[in-house]
């Protein structure tokens, strides 16, 4: 579940509960109190675990539809030069203040000085998934390393860094980031996304830590360090392979809270700024003409609004896949 | 329980001196105060030479933070500039904040807690799904974004009909209070079911999931079955037995909620123009004064570790289980 | 013996999962008279306790269902009973006691009020004093001490046999006819058990109550029983007193679970498990569902394809060559002599 912006960030810990709910009765089933027989357990023909993901996820139409369309968005952004009817910031008058409309494929209508807004949606959409894409990756590297090196080491340094980590949750997220962004952000992509991902590690940190503390104490992890196998190794063959799962899910949610979070502080003045396009700039420009103009505002938070869709559906579908307690239907 | 209370505000104590700590420590390294000043043309030196003297700008960082603090909660907390203090707009702000959040708050836990406990009981029915995808549009739909939906539809429908039902911008009308009590009550109503509905509507999403989680998972759980088996009506069984279960992580997770609240609203603040803690806030960052984002800071730590406290206290008052002595 | 207050009648229930349906109880039946201690036995998942939830309306539906079936409480069919009266029937009738009394009791509301509420729900004159004296009462019944404290307490307050007293307590508050015990003690430390099984068989003894006491524990079963019905893969396979069960098993499923047993007769033997694992309830066997892990077997091909009756009557067995268990008995005995002998010379 993705975190919006105007809520504690604490907020975005729920999955423990709705984990607990997929224990269904089909545990009943694996129960054997006579204990006399092994049981013959639930026959997966010897499908390897990513061949049972994938096939699992592709049963999820919701999800696979919204990885078809998160695609054609991604892919049509990558390629505004080319398909872009218009340059990002090419103002012209005669053509100024026009409803959206098929001729001279204004899809999306033009703003009061004629510029595109189908053009500059899809410049801005690039910009939008640039950042998020680069939020996530550097806050998945930052929240496996501090959370694997709080779980696997435990002690002292997982208590240090587990305060740490609260210390985060404690303040006031979007405010934090508008300060933050404002003085050091200075409106480029990259560095407000190294702002945005400085806020966002904390949610991973404390699952990876929460995987490794439990997957640390399996007999198969203790087995390999009696054999003298290096911590290295050990983290890297035996535990991260197993809190892949829940990195990759968050990983993909934590895209669509940055694309959020990102057009919300370009809104408000403080993302990314021209001459860099963004789509919360764009509403944000098409503010004053909420009504005269409303297309101004409209597409921009479509596009928005579609694919912050399509990423959590994609995410819901992968935790359900990567769930080993769900069976394939 | 009292001392528990008492013992969490101790505690409480060195975290609010620490957190001041680092606000200063933070906000003097990423925001010379008087960078903005600088810029300004018609700032002289000598303004300038007053400020450094004032604030002790040419002192390090903690003894700065010595003389901020110890005037921190007093008249001589001022701006940099204008040298006003800061506490009494800060103190309107956070009256007109606790306003809407209290609504909104009451009115997303109940509407949540309702549709969670009813997805859970009709699990996989068409109401679950409707539920379910209406709140991932929830984590989808840009608060900004829909805040201004709302006021496109809203000022729409006012130019179309010349209606006026509700306003978009602000608290009050102008000179709407010598028109008397009731009618003050009406128009300040007026302003703020647009805020509270943004809000609430964030808040109903997550909430509601939660509700669903716990809700369900307390439904498979064994005591439900020993209620049934007592002959108890269905109604008793969820509502008495499997509500007051389900309730715990939804509260808690609320009450840890309000004290963000409280310095959250900034979106929905700033595009009502509600002049509470958000706006407040946006406006001072605009505006780039050190001394007062530092003093809202401040007050939203503050309100935080109260709502982390309310938390505590509500999960142990609902949770037998929990003991704090 | 007298007519039986609980009969269940050829009850049939299925559910549907998303791997296709389980057969989890195919045709039921067993009864008990008042004051008679039925014992129910079987490996795990043979649907013993889908057996008696079904018959208050306990299981979960959908995805469960009654296919067919009559549950008789004193004559009258629990089965497609409108919830409002069927819920006259909980508690006030029939009584039960769960597995796991740590999870069984609500953890927010005091233990008392949780037995107090049977009580009031029952008895529409009651008061809550009333109610609270009963309570105390009960609890002290079965052997709570400190009755008046621990009333208020709420359950993580209790310990696991305390709790499993007060489940007891609550399932004869209003000395239902019928108390059904699934697996009582199963959770319980080794100490505790006997102790709670002496409670569970007092509670019945002074109401004149029935007693269906689901268990794994053969020790139990030939304690406290009085007669025995086998479950094997939703059925019963075979129906007897204990002494018929334990001495002349008349299916080899049933000799097979005495073989497990880890005291047969007093001298401690080799455990020997049924060889195979216990059915899918998904795909059961064609013919008897036991054959392929049934030493009669012998590949004959009336195994594969017939289902084999239960016969009615109080001893019975569903299996077609019961009359083969004789010699197989013999054989069995003699072995464990050799067995017994080879011990005492090592
Ligand atoms: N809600 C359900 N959905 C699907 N299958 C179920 C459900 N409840 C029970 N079953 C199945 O019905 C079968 C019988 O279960 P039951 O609980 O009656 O077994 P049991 O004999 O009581 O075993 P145990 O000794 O473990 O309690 C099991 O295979 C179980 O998986
Ligand atoms: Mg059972």
């Amino acid at each position: 579940m993705t975190d919006q912006v105007e809520r504690f960030p604490s907020a975005r810990a729920d999955s423990d509960v709705e984990e607990a709910v997929t224990q269904s009765a089909l545990d009943t089933m694996a129960r054997d109190d006579l204990d006399v027989l092994e049981r013959e357990g639930l026959e997966i023909e010897s499908l390897t675990q990513w061949q049972l993901t994938r096939r699992k996820f592709f049963q999820h139409k919701l999800a696979v539809g919204s990885l078809i369309l998160l695609l054609i968005i991604i892919l049509s952004s990558l390629f505004a030069e080319q398909l872009a009817p218009y340059p990002f910031d090419a103002p012209n008058v005669p053509d100024r203040s026009l409803a959206p409309t098929l001729t001279d494929n204004h899809f999306f209508g033009t703003d009061k000085i004629g510029r595109d807004y189908f053009s500059r949606t899809l410049y801005g959409t690039r910009t939008s998934i640039y950042v998020a894409f680069f939020v996530s990756f550097l806050s998945t590297g930052i929240g496996v390393i501090v959370g694997g090196i709080a779980g696997y080491y435990g002690k002292w340094i997982d208590n240090l860094l587990m305060r740490v980590t609260d210390l985060f949750f404690t303040l006031p997220f979007l405010p934090v980031l508008m300060i933050l962004a404002n003085f050091w952000g200075r409106g480029n992509p990259i560095r407000v996304g190294i702002v945005l991902a400085f806020l966002f590690w904390t949610t991973l940190a404390r699952i990876v830590r929460g995987e490794f503390l439990s997957l640390r104490e399996k007999e198969y992890v203790e087995a390999a360090k009696a054999l003298g196998a290096s911590d290295a190794r050990i983290i890297f063959r035996h535990i991260l392979p197993n809190a892949l799962g829940a990195i990759i899910v968050n990983a993909t949610l934590t895209v669509a809270t940055a694309i959020l979070v990102e057009a919300a502080l370009s809104f408000l003045g403080f993302g990314i700024q021209p001459p860099f396009p963004a789509l919360g700039k764009l509403i944000s420009d098409g503010q004053d003409a909420l009504t005269t103009q409303w297309w101004l505002a409209v597409f921009p938070g479509l596009t928005i609004v579609a694919i912050a869709l399509c990423i959590n559906f994609i995410g819901d579908g992968l935790r359900d896949a990567l769930d080993p307690k769900q069976r394939v239907k | 329980m009292a001392t528990f209370i008492l013992r969490r505000i101790l505690l409480s104590i060195p975290v609010l001196i620490i957190s001041t700590v680092i606000i200063f420590w933070g906000m003097t390294e990423i925001a010379d105060p008087l960078s903005s000043l600088r810029l300004l043309p018609n700032v002289s030196q000598q303004t300038i030479q007053n400020i450094v003297d004032r604030k002790h700008l040419d002192d390090p960082w903690y003894v700065q933070y010595v003389f901020w603090a110890k005037d921190l909660f007093t008249e001589r907390n001022t701006t940099a500039l204008g040298n006003n203090p800061i506490w009494p707009d800060l103190k309107r702000a956070a009256g007109n904040t606790v306003q809407l959040i209290a609504i909104s708050e009451v009115i997303a836990i109940t509407t949540a807690v309702w549709l969670g406990v009813q997805s859970a009981k009709k699990q996989y029915s068409v109401f679950d799904y409707t539920t379910t995808t209406v709140s991932f549009f929830g984590f989808s739909v840009p608060i900004f974004w829909f805040a201004l939906m709302l006021q496109a539809l809203v000022t729409g429908l006012f130019l179309w009909t010349g209606f006026r039902l509700f306003y978009t911008f602000g608290q009050s009308s102008f000179d709407i209070a010598s028109q008397g009590w009731w009618a003050v009550l009406i128009d300040r109503l007026q302003h703020m079911v647009l805020p509270i509905t943004t809000l609430a509507y964030v808040n109903i999403a997550t909430y509601s999931r939660f509700q669903r989680a716990s809700m369900l998972e307390v439904l498979n759980a064994d005591y439900i079955r020993t209620a049934r088996a007592k002959g108890l009506s269905e109604r008793t069984v969820t509502m008495k037995h499997g509500l007051r279960n389900a309730l715990i992580p939804v509260v808690t997770l609320a009450a840890i909620n309000f004290g963000g609240l409280l310095g959250g609203a900034v979106i929905t603040e700033t595009i009502f123009a509600w002049p509470g803690m958000g706006k407040f806030f946006f406006d001072a960052l605009s505006q780039g004064d050190a001394y007062t984002i530092m003093s809202w800071l401040v007050v939203t730590a503050i309100a935080i570790i109260i709502g982390n406290l309310l938390a505590d206290i509500a999960y142990g008052w609902l949770d037998p289980r929990i003991r704090y002595d | 013996m007298a007519d039986s207050v609980l009969e269940i009648k050829d009850l049939v229930v299925e559910f549907d999962t998303t791997d296709g349906v389980v057969h989890a109880v195919d045709g039921v039946s067993y009864e008990v008279a008042p004051g008679e201690t039925l014992g129910v036995v079987g490996e795990s998942g043979s649907g013993k306790s889908v057996t008696v939830m079904s018959a208050l309306g306990l299981i979960q539906m959908p995805p469960g269902r009654i296919v067919r079936g009559e549950v008789l409480y004193n004559g009258r069919n629990l089965i497609g009973l409108p919830i409002d009266e069927l819920r006259k029937i909980r508690n006030k009738e029939i009584g039960m006691v769960f597995q796991d009394p740590m999870t069984s009791l609500n953890p927010v509301f005091t233990v008392g009020d949780q037995i107090a509420e049977a009580i009031l729900e029952h008895n529409a004159s009651a008061t809550e004093l009333e109610a609270r004296k009963r309570t105390i009462g009960l609890l002290e019944r079965v052997g709570v001490p400190n009755a008046e404290r621990r009333f208020d307490q709420y359950p993580h307050e209790y310990s696991g046999g305390m709790r499993q007293r007060a489940m007891i307590a609550m399932a004869i508050a209003n000395d239902p006819a019928v108390i059904i015990a699934d697996e009582p003690t199963t959770a319980l430390d080794v100490t505790i058990q006997a102790q709670v099984l002496d409670v569970l068989k007092d509670a019945t003894r002074e109401t004149h109550a029935a007693l269906i006491l689901i268990t794994h524990d053969l020790g139990v079963v030939a304690e406290l029983v009085d007669k025995v019905a086998v479950m094997y893969a939703g059925k019963v396979v075979e129906r007897g007193s204990v002494e018929e069960i334990f001495h002349a098993p008349r299916h080899p499923y049933t000799l097979g679970l005495m073989m497990s047993l880890p005291r047969l007769s007093g001298e401690i033997k080799k455990l020997l498990p049924i060889a195979g694992n216990p059915p899918s309830l998904l795909n059961r066997p064609a013919g008897c569902s036991f054959h392929p892990r049934c030493r009669l077997y012998h590949g004959r091909e009336i195994c594969r394809t017939d289902v084999p009756e239960l016969p009615g009557g109080t001893t019975a067995a569903a299996c077609h060559f019961t009359s083969e268990m004789a010699a197989e008995l013999e054989r069995e005995a003699a072995e464990a002599g050799i067995a017994a002998e080879g011990g005492r010379i090592g």
